[in-house]
């Protein structure tokens, strides 16, 4: 139980401008654990996303990871080729809108071959046969590999930025909002295909989402944001049936049985 | 499962008590229960007993690490180590359901799309049976539980109520593990449904595995009980 944490955040803040992104944000997170990060709009969770995937620069505090080779950098002292390699393979992105992750112009198999492409993969038949796989681990039908993803429903392209993403066996996926446009139906799959693949993986995931129900099937542990800060974290299932603070018993109180 | 020290128990409390202050209701604080101290060895069963309110589903919980503690330790052994749930990192419960406790309640979580025998295997599964012995052992409780095989193909989510519960009371036993918690398994069933969870209890306890309980049926209780203890001895006044 005393392994080193894959990423581990501390006093971690953002101002924008005098306005307060987020701050004082700490946690670790380890190798197949699902961190969900709930709060509504204008609670800073978008912020500490982009502050943990290195999108944005913090005003204060620290991001240490563990690399592959097992040494712990701090993430903002990474030179951008080594940024841009951690993006490209050791971490995956899944957007709410599927468009900001995928390549609307290029293929589906394209779209997942090219993540191969990066990391160095150069042999067609080989990038072809292991996108083909991603489709079908995806629940997308195989015919469909030279199609663009422009001709595809809401949760086919959702889950083909997850093939997407998932390609370079990752280590650590950030998710924004994953299932928020789908339907209700279409969410349900999503979330029971996500979770297997996670489990089967044991990726580190950190999934930002105002939606209670998704924390409470994907998560194993939540942070509560409210004003930018964190005010409540801890066990998902104890935060979410046994809330202390009184915005969190406002939030859980205000859904349908999550 | 490893071979039980008979002489530790598995789980004990000492000083639990718990209240939950609704912020909602202008900070209404209500007492649930105060100073619980019990403890369960291998091969025990102890049923917890009292009237309906008396805390009973709320101390199992409280082990489960699902309700918060607010003073005094649960210490759930693992192995040789002693873990306070009370105080544990969320990583330390997580670990300690993944392979020592176990909790069952009367209500099936419904997984979409994952069928009944998959539910089941899975648990046994990720209790560290190996594949073909998840299998053979969740089609020898489905069976014992009387869930009809034409069923086991399907997601539970269209059974009976009662089909739900009996796959969940499978699917709660499917693994080895050397602490369960039992919070009203054979509510609703039928008697000779609720006599094959007793058998299942018996063989659980015959492998040395220390079991807490809530049960409603007499019949159930005085079969499986080796300890009763009566939660209203720790009872408070309920508004504080």
């Amino acid at each position: 139980m005393s392994e080193l944490p894959l990423l581990s955040a501390r006093d971690l803040g953002k101002l924008y401008g005098a306005r307060i992104g987020c701050e004082a944000v700490s946690f670790d997170i380890h190798e197949g654990e699902v961190l969900a990060v709930v709060g509504e709009s204008g609670s800073g969770k978008s912020t500490l996303l982009k502050l943990l995937s290195t999108e944005l620069a913090p005003t204060s505090g620290t991001i240490r990871y563990r690399m592959r080779d097992g040494v712990t950098r701090d993430l903002f002292a990474l030179t951008e080729a080594e940024r841009r390699f951690l993006l490209r393979t050791d971490w995956g992105f899944v957007r709410q809108d599927a468009r900001e992750g995928l390549r609307m112009s290029v293929s589906a198999g394209g779209n997942v071959g090219e993540r191969l492409m990066a990391v160095g993969e150069r042999h067609y038949g080989r990038i072809r046969g292991t996108a083909l796989d991603w489709l079908g681990r995806v629940e997308i039908e195989t015919d469909r590999i030279d199609d663009l993803p422009r001709d595809f429903s809401g949760g086919m392209r959702q889950r083909l930025q997850i093939a997407r993403n998932l390609v370079t066996h990752p280590r650590l996926v950030f998710m924004d909002e994953p299932t928020s446009g789908l339907d209700v139906s279409v969410q349900a799959r999503l979330l029971d295909l996500v979770r297997g693949l996670v489990a089967e993986m044991g990726l580190a995931v950190i999934i930002v989402t105002h939606d209670l129900a998704v924390a409470r099937l994907l998560s194993h542990r939540i942070m509560v944001m409210r004003h930018g800060r964190v005010i409540e974290q801890g066990l998902t299932d104890q935060v979410l049936d046994d809330p202390r603070e009184a915005y969190t018993q406002l939030l859980v109180s205000s859904v349908l049985a999550a | 499962m490893t071979a039980p020290d008979a002489s530790l128990p598995l789980v004990s409390l000492s000083g639990v008590s718990k209240s939950f202050t609704l912020h909602l209701r202008e900070g209404m604080r209500i007492r649930v229960v105060d100073n619980v101290a019990f403890e369960a060895r291998p091969g025990e069963c102890v049923v917890l007993g009292g009237p309906s309110g008396a805390g009973k589903s709320s101390i199992l919980k409280m082990i489960y690490g699902n309700y918060r503690c607010d003073t005094g330790r649960i210490l759930v052994q693992d192995g040789d180590e002693s873990v306070d749930v009370a105080r544990a990192e969320p990583r330390r419960i997580l670990a300690l359901r993944a392979s020592v406790m176990g909790y069952v309640s009367q209500f099936l979580r419904v997984i979409p799309r994952v069928s009944a025998l998959d539910i089941v295997a899975a648990a046994a599964a990720e209790g560290g049976a190996a594949q073909a012995e998840a299998w053979a052992r969740a089609e020898r409780l489905l069976t014992l539980l009387n869930v009809p095989e034409r069923l086991w193909s399907l997601p539970p989510g269209t059974f009976s109520g009662g089909e739900q519960q009996r796959v969940n009371i499978a699917r709660g036993l499917a693994a080895d593990r050397p602490l369960l918690l039992l919070d009203e398994p054979t509510a609703s069933l039928d008697a000779a449904n609720r006599a094959v969870v007793v058998r299942l209890i018996e063989e659980k306890k015959k492998a040395g595995a220390a079991i807490v309980g809530i049960f409603h049926d007499e019949d159930v209780r005085d079969a499986v009980a080796d300890k009763i203890v009566d939660m209203t001895a720790f009872a408070t006044e309920k508004a504080a």
